[in-house]
């Protein structure tokens, strides 16, 4: 397993018990043994914000959105949609639209502002760090710009050239390293090919993404 | 020579420029409005789906197809200005060719194969041969000279097809799927090798490919789709 440096989860993550080859930490990568470090850190803020475009919402319908577009496996919980919209309040990237009456509690409805859209115009154009395993965020970016009317196939793109950047620097690292880092390289290029793959073939079935995600 | 098989390709100089192409096989369209520019000494991978057009493009490149409109300028030398005899010696002198498979002649050796562009370009056979040996050595398939093609592994015939790409000393090689047949391993070193040999020559090159890890060899990508072509930005 390969985990980035960075710590995108609160799920429970094992450090390596083992040092890395060097190389490698220098690249973001770190070999793991923890199989649930697979599960990638997904920005729900921004998946809110996003959802919030087509229209304000109150923070059970942003809650059923999610979970019926991105969270099949891993449904938001409440405390998490509504901690998550603080946030954002007090970020500025979403203001109050007025409270909606119904047959229980008053429920506040949440508009995105222009700062919101902003941010989220700056995630879907910023390509993910290079590393395995990153469909679910990916999936989401291109699920959300198909959804608000973006070029979906440049936020593909744009990933395309990050995992090709990284390729290439681990192509080069292995043409220096001896056999080991030639391994630990290979290693993550084949992850990285994996990733690409699959970019290549969401790339070409955007067509019918689109229809699936806008009907 | 002392540059590696990565090091960054010379920027000033584009060698061959195809501009807005246009190709079309009967009814159905290949290219639409492709383009590509290759500097010396760069190597450029262009990838995409299968019938997205990439080989179309390359062989609009190379001279062997002429587009049914926009450019393809090599050096300050318009392409399809030029007669068949013409872009056919062009080929020879300046360009090489390494293909996925079926390339080289079956009845002669390795050897006699690698000096075959020499020999056609009237280079005698001795001075011929002692080229193609070198070239040889250098792909690390020296043991097979004496070998028909179909007597090597599909390894050391590819290295063989890169010699003999290289021998003339081309200033752009075209690969088309050059590792599409071999396994990892090989394709790897078929890589290292063709990038090595191209890089210490200054040779372009122009990769087409399906494979990332191959496309990883290159400098930069661009990407075919439905007949267009998209330069991939490099990220910084």
């Amino acid at each position: 397993m390969w985990r980035s440096n960075r710590q995108t989860s609160t799920i429970g993550y094992s450090p390596c018990p083992v040092g890395p080859a060097a190389l490698l930490r220098r690249s973001g990568y770190e070999p793991c043994v923890y199989p649930v470090c697979i599960v990638p850190g997904m920005s729900i803020g921004h998946t809110l914000l996003g959802l919030l475009e087509k229209g304000p919402r109150h923070g059970y319908d942003l809650k059923k959105a999610y979970d019926e577009r991105f969270g099949q496996d891993r449904p938001l919980h409440y405390g998490q949609v509504y901690t998550t919209l603080s946030r954002l309040l007090r970020n500025g990237l979403v203001e109050e639209a007025g409270v909606e009456a119904g047959d229980g509690p008053e429920r506040k409805r949440y508009a995105i502002t222009d700062a919101g859209v902003t941010d989220v115009e700056h995630w879907l154009a910023t390509p993910e760090k290079p590393e395995p395993y990153l469909q679910n965020t990916l999936y989401t970016k291109v699920v959300l710009a198909l959804l608000s009317g973006r070029r979906a196939d440049d936020v593909l793109d744009v990933q395309r050239a990050a995992h090709l950047t990284m390729m290439r620097d681990l192509t080069k690292r292995k043409a220096d390293g001896d056999l080991a880092d030639q391994l630990i390289c290979d290693h993550a290029l084949f992850h990285l090919e994996a990733d690409l793959r699959w970019l290549e073939l969401t790339a070409a079935r955007l067509g019918k993404l689109k229809t699936a995600v806008t009907k | 020579m002392t540059s590696g098989p990565m090091s960054g390709p010379d920027q000033t100089r584009v060698l061959l420029e195809a501009v807005d192409l246009h190709k079309s096989f009967g009814p159905t369209p290949a290219l639409d409005g492709a383009g590509l520019g290759v500097r010396a000494g760069e190597v450029v991978a262009v990838m995409g789906p299968s019938g997205s057009g990439k080989s179309t493009l390359l062989h609009c490149l190379a001279g062997i197809l002429t587009p049914d409109k926009g450019t393809v300028r090599y050096r300050d030398v318009e392409l399809s200005a030029m007669g068949d005899g013409a872009r056919s010696e062009l080929r020879r002198t300046d360009f090489g060719f390494v293909f996925q498979f079926g390339q080289l002649v079956p009845e002669l050796s390795c050897l006699e194969n690698v000096a075959l562009p020499l020999r056609l370009g009237s280079v005698k056979r001795k001075e011929a041969e002692s080229r193609a040996r070198e070239w040889l050595e250098r792909l690390e398939v020296a043991d097979v000279a004496d070998k028909r093609p179909g007597e090597t592994s599909g390894g050391q015939g590819q290295r063989v097809a890169v010699a003999r790409a290289l021998v003339t000393g081309p200033r752009v090689v075209f690969a088309d799927e050059p590792t599409g047949a071999l396994d990892s391993l090989n394709g790897e070193r078929v890589m290292q090798l063709l990038v090595t040999a191209a890089k210490e020559t200054n040779a372009a090159v122009v990769l087409v490919t399906h494979e990332p890890r191959v496309a990883a060899y290159s400098d930069r990508e661009v990407v075919v789709r439905d007949g267009k072509s998209r330069e991939m930005e490099p990220v910084t």
